[in-house]
C-alpha cells in the first residue's frame, strides 16, 4: 500500500533519471574499462583506478601482500621518484590515497579538473613500471606492522573480529584478515610483492572511474593516450577462489581482554551476496537488516530490546551484499547493566523469532523504502560516493546495469520476501556467535 | 500573518583559483535572525547548519555532562511525539537531523527534501523548542553515555588526549570530558537538562548557514519558525583557560602493544596577525600528511609509525599546538626522539623557501576543492561565522596564505616552537623512556 505523497516522489525521481544518463562507459583495446560520471557543479575531478585484486586473491602464506603492495605503489617507478606522485598531487592542491579490500585495491586522486591529465600520466606509469628496492621493503614493512598495531593489536574488538571471521570461513580466503596475519606480514618480501604486482596490476584487470567536471569524450581520449599503450597480463587468472564446504556445525567463541569495557554478543551468518542479474535475495537481506537494526529508535531490535524492555544499550543488524563471494549477515546486542551475555543472546534470539512470527510492519517497511528513494536525491550531492559504488561493484562481479537496477529491486522487495530471507537467522549451523568480555565475569564488569 | 521582510546585506561572488564560485547571500529574517545562504537549486534538497556558541563549556558547576546529555535527548521525544514517534516521523519525511555538542559550541544539522521542507522543519522545531526529556528517555540515553565514558577510560587514544587536557587546563571545562564523569552523569536530573538547554540554546549566540534548494524568503520564514521562540539570552560565557603544563614527559602505564602519544604546548589565536605564518609552518612540519617533515622522518625514512601529525588548535578560550604519534612499545622512544630533533631543527632553522612555496601551492590549490556539496559548504560558512570571519574571507584567504614570508615563519617559530615547553603524554608500556614528573 502506498500513500499518495510517496507516489508523487517516485514520479519525481523518474523524471530525473539518475545514473543511466550520467554514466558513460568504454573499453580500451587492452581490456581496461573506463567509466565517466559527470558532475559540473564544481571544477573538481576524482580519478580512481580499481584493480580486480584484493586480499582474497593472495596466495597462501603471504597474507597482507595486497595491502603491502598498495603502500609500495607510492614508491619509485621508472619515471617517478619515491613519493613524487603524492608530492606532485599536493603541489597542485590535490589529495590522493588508496585502499585495499578483500576483493579490490583502488587508488585515487582528487584535484582541480584541469589537472586530470597530470594525475592520469602518473597513475598509468605506476600500473606496470614500479621500481622497488630492498630498502623500500624493510621500511614499509615496519609501517604496515605499525598500522596493524594501531588498527588491530591495540583494539580488542578488532582482535575479536579477526578470530570470528577466521571461524566463519572454513576454507575461503575471506577468513584471512586484509591487513594480514602478523607472523606472515613480518616475512613479506620484495618477491612476494612483485609477484602479486606483475600478475594483477594490468589494464585488463583494471577499471578507470573518472567523476566530476569532465566531458566523457575528453576522458576517453586521455585514457587511450595514457592507459592505452600499457600491455595486458596475458595469463590473467580467473578469480576462482576456494569454496566453502557445507557448514554443518554452529561455531561459538569467547574472547576476553582486559582492555574491554563494554561486553557484547555478536553473531554472523554466512549469507548470499549480490550476483550479476540475480540480486533479489540480496535485496531482501538488505531490507531485513534495515528493518531489524537500521535505526536506533525505530528498528525492530531497538524497539523490542531498548524500548519495550530496557535490556540493551545498543542493538544492530548489518549486511553488505557487495562482495564477490559469500558474505555475512550480522546481529549485535550490547546488554544493559546487570544483563549477562547469556541473557543478552537469548533476548536477541527471542526478538528475531518474534519478528518472523509477527511479520513486517507495513508502515516501517514503507518508511525505509521512502528513505531509499530519497537517498537517490541526496547522493547526487556526492559524486565521489557514486564513483566508489561503481568501482566496488565492478570489482565485485557486478555490472553497471546491476548497479542501476539495484534501487528498483530494493523497492520491489515484499514483506513475504523479507520473512523468507529471515529464515537464514534461524539456522545457526552456518553461524558464528562471539562473546567479547573482560577476564572477570560479565556481571562484575557491568557494575 | 507576518509580513515577509528580507534584508539582503551582501551578495558576493568569489572566483577562487580553480574558479569555484560560491555566491553567499547574507540574509536577515523578518524576526531578525541572520544567516548565510548559498542557493543551489539543481538538486531538490537543502542542508541547514545551526550553531550556538558556548556548548558544553556552559555546564553548571558540578553538572559536567549536562549539555551533552541534553543534546542527546533533543531527538528522543518532542512536542506530542515520544522518541520512537519522533524518529518514525523523520524517517517518513526522509529528513535527517543531527544534534551534537563540543566544548565551544552546540550544533544542529538538518538535511531535508524540498517537497517535505515545511513538515521537516515543523518536526525539527519541536525538537529545538519543546523537547520532552521523558524520564525513560533520560535513563536510556544516560546508559549509552555511561557506556561511552567507560569505553573511553580503556581507549589509549582517549586516555592520552584526556591526560594532556587534564594537565594543561586543570580547573577549566577544557580539562574534563564534555560527556562528564560517571558520578556527575549519574546525578543529572531532568531539571539540570532544562537548565542546560536554557543556558546553551539562545538567540544571542546563534549562527546559521544554509545551502540548497531554498530562496532567501523561504529561509527567512523558516528560521523565524524554527528559532524565533528560543530565549533571547543564554548563560555567561566561561573565563579563559590558563595553560598550566610545563615541558617534559608524562607516562600513563597501560598494558597494550603500541604506545599512543599526544604532544603539544600553547598555541596561537585564530585572529593573531601571525596565524597564517603559524599555519604554513605547521603545514610543512606536520600538517600536510605524507608531505610533512614529521611523516618523512618518522614514517618514510624509519618506518616507526603508520601516522604522525601536528595541528594548530585555536579554541575560544585557549590555544594549543598539538600532535600525535603511535609506535610499538619498543620503538616509541625513538619516535619521540626524532620528533624532538625535528622540533629543535624547526625552532633553530625555520623552513626553506622551497618548502614554503610548496606549502603555498598545496594550500591555495586545495582550498577551492573543499567547496563540494551542499553539506560541506554549509559547514564551512557556519564555521566562518563562528570564527568571526567576514563574508568576503573566501576571496581573500589565499592571498593571506601567499603573503607569508620566510621572515614571518622565522618569527613565529621563535615564538611558538619552544623546545623546553613541548610536553609528551605516553600511554602504553614504552621501553627506554623516563617520565619527567
Amino acid at each position: 500500500m502506498r500513500i499518495p505523497s510517496l507516489v508523487v516522489l517516485a514520479l519525481t525521481l523518474m523524471v530525473r533519471p539518475l545514473m543511466a544518463q550520467d554514466i558513460n562507459s568504454y573499453t580500451l583495446e587492452n581490456g581496461m574499462e573506463v567509466l565517466v560520471i559527470e558532475d559540473h557543479r564544481a571544477p573538481v575531478v576524482v580519478q580512481m583506478v580499481w584493480y580486480r585484486a584484493g586480499a582474497a586473491d593472495e596466495k597462501p602464506g603471504v597474507s597482507g601482500v595486497a595491502h603491502f603492495l598498495e603502500h609500495l605503489l607510492f614508491k619509485a617507478t621508472d619515471d617517478l621518484e619515491s613519493g613524487e606522485l603524492s608530492d606532485t598531487v599536493a603541489a597542485n592542491g590535490g589529495s590522493d590515497n588508496a585502499f585495499t579490500s578483500k576483493d579490490y585495491t583502488a587508488y585515487y586522486q582528487r584535484i582541480a579538473a584541469d589537472r586530470l591529465e597530470l594525475v592520469m600520466t602518473m597513475e598509468a606509469d605506476r600500473m606496470r613500471d614500479l621500481r622497488l628496492t630492498v630498502d623500500d621493503i624493510a621500511t614499509e614493512r615496519d609501517v604496515i606492522l605499525e598500522e596493524r598495531n594501531m588498527r588491530t593489536e591495540n583494539n580488542p574488538s578488532a582482535l575479536f573480529s579477526e578470530q570470528r571471521t577466521a571461524a566463519q570461513y572454513m576454507n575461503h580466503p575471506y577468513g584471512i584478515p586484509i591487513i594480514g596475519w602478523k607472523h606472515e606480514m613480518s616475512k613479506l618480501s620484495l618477491e612476494d610483492a612483485l609477484a602479486y604486482y606483475r600478475r594483477y596490476y594490468a589494464p585488463n584487470n583494471a577499471i578507470l572511474v573518472v567523476a566530476g567536471d569532465v566531458q566523457p569524450t575528453d576522458v576517453l581520449a586521455l585514457a587511450q593516450k595514457h592507459y592505452g599503450p600499457l600491455a595486458p597480463t596475458v595469463d590473467l587468472p580467473k578469480r576462482n577462489r576456494t569454496i566453502e564446504p557445507p557448514q554443518l556445525s554452529e561455531r561459538r567463541l569467547s574472547y576476553q581482554d582486559a582492555r574491554v569495557s563494554q561486553p557484547y554478543v555478536i553473531r554472523t551468518y554466512l549469507a548470499p551476496e549480490r550476483n550479476s542479474g540475480d540480486q533479489t535475495q540480496s535485496a531482501a537481506l538488505t531490507m531485513l537488516a534495515e528493518l531489524l537494526g537500521g535505526n536506533g529508535q525505530t528498528s525492530v531490535l531497538s524497539r523490542k530490546l531498548q524500548f519495550e524492555q530496557q535490556k540493551a544499550i545498543y542493538t544492530s543488524a548489518f549486511y553488505d551484499g557487495m562482495s564477490l563471494d559469500q558474505t555475512t549477515f550480522g546481529l549485535v546486542i550490547v546488554p544493559s547493566v546487570g544483563i549477562s551475555l547469556t541473557e543478552g543472546e537469548a533476548l536477541l534470539d527471542a526478538a528475531v523469532a518474534e519478528f518472523i512470527e509477527e511479520g513486517v510492519d507495513a508502515e516501517q517497511f514503507e518508511r525505509i523504502k521512502m528513505q531509499l528513494r530519497a537517498g537517490l536525491i541526496y547522493e547526487q550531492d556526492n559524486v565521489q560516493a557514486l564513483a566508489n559504488r561503481y568501482g566496488s561493484a565492478l570489482t565485485s562481479g557486478l555490472t553497471i546495469k546491476d548497479v542501476q537496477d539495484w534501487p528498483q529491486i530494493l523497492q520491489d522487495v515484499t514483506a513475504e520476501d523479507v520473512i523468507k530471507a529471515a529464515a537464514l537467522l534461524l539456522d545457526k549451523k552456518q553461524a558464528v556467535t562471539g562473546w567479547l568480555s573482560t577476564p572477570t565475569t560479565t556481571e562484575q564488569v557491568s557494575q | 500573518m507576518k509580513q515577509i521582510y528580507l534584508a539582503l546585506i551582501a551578495l558576493l561572488t568569489f572566483a577562487t583559483t580553480a574558479q569555484a564560485e560560491v555566491k553567499i547571500q547574507q540574509i536577515t529574517s523578518p524576526g531578525g535572525i541572520t544567516a548565510w545562504l548559498v542557493e543551489e537549486h539543481s538538486i531538490p534538497f537543502t542542508s541547514l547548519e545551526i550553531r550556538f556558541k558556548g556548548g558544553a563549556n556552559l555546564d553548571a558547576a558540578g553538572k559536567r555532562g549536562a549539555t551533552n546529555l541534553m543534546v542527546g535527548l533533543l531527538e528522543e521525544g518532542a512536542g506530542d511525539k515520544d522518541a520512537r514517534q519522533f524518529a518514525a516521523a523523520a524517517e517518513r519525511l526522509a529528513a535527517s537531523f543531527g544534534f551534537s555538542t563540543r566544548n565551544d559550541s552546540l550544533s544542529v544539522s538538518a538535511k531535508f527534501l524540498s517537497e517535505n521542507r515545511k513538515a521537516a522543519m515543523a518536526l525539527l522545531q519541536t525538537a529545538l523548542q519543546t523537547p520532552r526529556f521523558d524520564q525513560d528517555a533520560i535513563d536510556r540515553v544516560r546508559a549509552q553515555i555511561v557506556s561511552g565514558i567507560q569505553s573511553d577510560a580503556k581507549d589509549p587514544d582517549k586516555i592520552s588526549g584526556r591526560t594532556f587536557d587534564e594537565l594543561a587546563f586543570a580547573g577549566h571545562p577544557y580539562a574534563t570530558s564534555r560527556s562528564g564523569a560517571l558520578e556527575s552523569v549519574a546525578a543529572l536530573t531532568r531539571d539540570d537538562l532544562l537548565a542546560a538547554k536554557l543556558a546553551t540554546m539562545a538567540r544571542d549566540r546563534l549562527h546559521v548557514a544554509a545551502v540548497g534548494d531554498i530562496t532567501p524568503t523561504q529561509l527567512g520564514a523558516l528560521l523565524d519558525e524554527l528559532l524565533g521562540d528560543l530565549p533571547a539570552v543564554g548563560a555567561d560565557m566561561p573565563e579563559r583557560a590558563k595553560y598550566q603544563l610545563k615541558g617534559g614527559v608524562t607516562l600513563v602505564p597501560y598494558d597494550t602493544p603500541q604506545s599512543v602519544v599526544t604532544f603539544g604546548l600553547e598555541g596561537i589565536k585564530r585572529d593573531d596577525d601571525d596565524f597564517f605564518a603559524a599555519y604554513l609552518m605547521n603545514t610543512i612540519f606536520g600538517g600536510s600528511g605524507r608531505q610533512s617533515r614529521l611523516m618523512e622522518e618518522v614514517r618514510e625514512k624509519r618506518g616507526l609509525t603508520y601516522g604522525v601529525y601536528s595541528y594548530l588548535l585555536p579554541m575560544d578560550y585557549a590555544e594549543l599546538y598539538m600532535g600525535s604519534v603511535a609506535s610499538a612499545n619498543d620503538r616509541v622512544a625513538e619516535s619521540i626522539d626524532v620528533i624532538r630533533t625535528e622540533w629543535i631543527k624547526l625552532a633553530e632553522n625555520g623552513v626553506t623557501e622551497d618548502e614554503l612555496n610548496g606549502a603555498k601551492t598545496y594550500l591555495t590549490g586545495a582550498y577551492p576543492l573543499r567547496f563540494d556539496g551542499n553539506g560541506p559548504i554549509a559547514n564551512i560558512m557556519v564555521g566562518m561565522q563562528m570564527q568571526g570571519l567576514p563574508v568576503d574571507y573566501i576571496a581573500t584567504r589565499n592571498d593571506k596564505v601567499n603573503a607569508v614570508t620566510l621572515d614571518d615563519i622565522a618569527r613565529v617559530a621563535k615564538r611558538m616552537v619552544r623546545p623546553e615547553d613541548l610536553h609528551f603524554v605516553v600511554v602504553g608500556q614504552p621501553e627506554g623512556l623516563e617520565a619527567s614528573d
